[in-house]
């Protein structure tokens, strides 16, 4: 019977790809959605995935990474104190503004690591030398720094170029592979104390500081330990992240206008496979009614229309999902549009179709079981 | 030998509430036997098709008995009656009722595919009730691409083909012209003679009433006479009439 049920959808080529194309265009939007919410989201905490150390001590109103309430130097010594800390290295954060030798200025994201051990410097250097960060006005920016910085340029800037930091002098000694800002500017590394100065002097300027547990503790204990004795806000790498994610969660519009392009995709793929279905069902009554006279049971017919139903699922569903990884892996990478496809998407997505097919398939089976096989006598 | 294939016995019928009720059949008694082309015959409204489908077991009559093969189909489950049904009846309906999108093999070979057999065997059977209605070089042919009479042979195959000791049949000639319909009935008449088949036609075509063995005139939801031979039917339809 299910072959019977296939034929009989495949024949009807108008529905078929009316079907297909509603599943997919709702696995396109939901899909598309929910991948550019992980991408904005792990944008948020675009320092914390540059700079992985296992636990952040910060201010205790701060909520968030790119939150900078800045603290006194002397509580790095502070965070040292602390039973059970391997290591702890201060770290600034400050969103400045870069000036080029042609004039135009960039926002970015300074970053100043520990004067010592660099310990938080980006893992993937692309060109150039971290080490020669020991030498005077010296930073590293990425990728996307050279890219922004070269605009308008006839030759793209690279090692041994200077551009300025609040009017300072500021000369590239290695480029880095790192993840994208939320504010869209990009990373520049460099030491802590040089950061500092780069900066215009304020009281306080410790971002904050950066430690480890020695072995035998953990993370969460060590963070449990520093908050305790310190009276300072301390996080684990994930804890802290989740807390930035959700702190962009509650005080921002993002979730809601994501959310409304999820449902949206929902109503679209329910409105359109479930009309389409019921149509094509309605067409199909009277086969479906002499199968029925012809002794197909009520289960045979509902099998019949949910493997439809199903098959149709699964087809847009899987050209939904092609369309968005395509985009995603090609188009917008292009604009960068943050675009983050957890493993977790195609999952919810795959349910939310189901459910959509689920839908559709009840309209259509209703109708079918109520159906009186009479009516192919009439 | 003759035995008897369908008992209805004081059946009534109606449609609707209040002062909508329609009675369709009242305490309408009838039987049919099987190795014979019965002819269920009257005017447009008169409950033939009604009676034909509360025998089919498609449609639950108000109140009576009936039995259809010595299984009283009013005292079964619905799907016992659907399961009754794939096994013991073949259908032939006034719009041939083919699926478009398949094949004549695979329109054929649906009460086969119904009853669980696997789609090779079916499609084997199928292709040789094709062959029976002499349209065995139409096997891969849509619907769409067959003319009314090909189509209604090929229904005739589909009734036939997993066959069934009783056959029902809705008009099977009222879409067809002359020719093809004397054929259809040609056909019919000859499912009747094999295998000690009942063949049940309900129609009001009167160019067909040469083919029946017996006939059973309704009126009014009610049978007004049964004729039992084909000199009785003759000399109550004189042909050309």
């Amino acid at each position: 019977m299910i072959r019977i049920a296939l034929k009989m959808l495949f024949g009807d080529r108008g529905k078929y790809l009316m079907l297909i194309s509603g599943i997919t265009f709702a696995t396109l939007l939901m899909a598309q959605g929910m991948s550019l919410f992980c991408g904005l989201m792990s944008w948020t905490f675009s320092t914390m995935r540059n700079v992985h150390v296992p636990v952040w001590v910060a201010d205790p109103k701060v909520e968030q990474c790119n939150d900078n309430k800045p603290m006194r130097d002397t509580d790095t010594t502070r965070v040292r104190s602390v039973d059970g800390v391997a290591w702890a290295v201060p770290f600034f954060q400050n969103l400045s503004m870069a000036r080029m030798q042609d004039g135009t200025s960039k926002m970015v994201t300074l970053i100043g690591l520990d004067n010592n051990t660099l310990i938080g410097a980006p893992t993937k250097i692309v060109a150039g030398r971290l080490e020669d960060l020991s030498m005077p006005n010296t930073v590293v920016i990425d990728e996307f720094g050279v890219e922004r910085f070269s605009a308008g340029r006839d030759k793209k800037i690279g090692i041994g170029d200077i551009f300025e930091i609040n009017d300072r002098e500021a000369r590239i000694v290695a480029i880095c592979d790192s993840y994208r800002s939320f504010t869209g500017g990009p990373y520049v590394f460099t030491t802590y104390d040089r950061a500092v100065e780069y900066t215009p002097n304020q009281r306080k300027m410790l971002s904050f500081v950066l430690a480890a547990p020695q072995a035998g503790i953990s993370d969460e204990e060590l963070a449990t330990r520093i908050a305790a004795q310190t009276g300072l806000a301390a996080f684990t790498h994930h804890a802290f992240a989740w807390s930035t994610i959700m702190w962009y969660i509650r005080n921002t519009g993002i979730p809601i206008n994501v959310g409304t392009i999820v449902i949206i995709g929902f109503i679209i793929g329910a409105a359109i496979s479930g009309q389409t279905f019921y149509s094509f069902v309605l067409e199909n009554t009277r086969h479906f009614a002499a199968l029925r006279a012809m002794g197909a049971s009520s289960g045979d017919l509902t099998a019949m229309l949910l493997a439809q139903a199903v098959l149709v699922g699964f087809i847009g569903y899987g050209t939904g999902l092609g369309v968005v990884t395509f985009l995603g892996t090609n188009l917008l990478k292009l604009g960068k549009v943050p675009f983050l496809m957890l493993w977790q998407i195609p999952a919810v997505v795959g349910v939310a179709v189901m459910v959509i097919v689920a839908i559709s398939a009840v309209i259509g089976i209703a109708r079918i079981v109520r159906l009186e096989p009479a009516i192919v006598f009439r | 030998m003759a035995t008897l294939g369908i008992r209805v016995q004081t059946v009534n019928k109606s449609f609707g509430r209040g002062e909508a009720r329609t009675v369709v059949l009242k305490e309408t008694t009838f039987s049919a036997e099987t190795g014979r082309l019965t002819m269920l015959v009257g005017p447009s409204g008169c409950g033939k098709t009604t009676l034909l489908s509360i025998i089919a077991g498609t449609l639950h009559a108000d109140s009576g008995e009936i039995e259809v093969l010595g299984q009283r189909l009013d005292q079964m489950k619905s799907n016992s009656v659907a399961k009754f049904r794939a096994k013991n009846l073949g259908f032939i309906f006034q719009q041939f009722n083919l699926i478009p999108t398949l094949t004549a093999a695979e329109n054929v070979s649906v009460p086969l595919v119904i009853q669980g057999h696997p789609y090779r065997y079916a499609e084997k059977k199928a292709r040789e009730a094709l062959e029976w209605v002499d349209l065995a070089d139409h096997a891969n042919f849509l619907p769409t691409k067959m003319s009314g009479g090909q189509m209604q042979r090929v229904a005739i195959a589909r009734a036939l083909v997993h066959e069934p000791p009783i056959i029902l049949c809705d008009e099977p000639t009222s879409s067809l012209d002359s020719e093809n319909g004397q054929q259809v009935m040609g056909l019919l008449r000859k499912a009747a003679g094999q295998h000690d088949r009942l063949v049940l036609v309900v129609t009001h075509d009167n160019r067909t009433y040469r083919f029946a063995d017996r006939m059973a005139e309704m009126e009014d939801g009610r049978i007004l006479r049964v004729l039992e031979t084909q000199e009785e039917i003759r000399a109550h339809h004189p042909p050309g009439e």
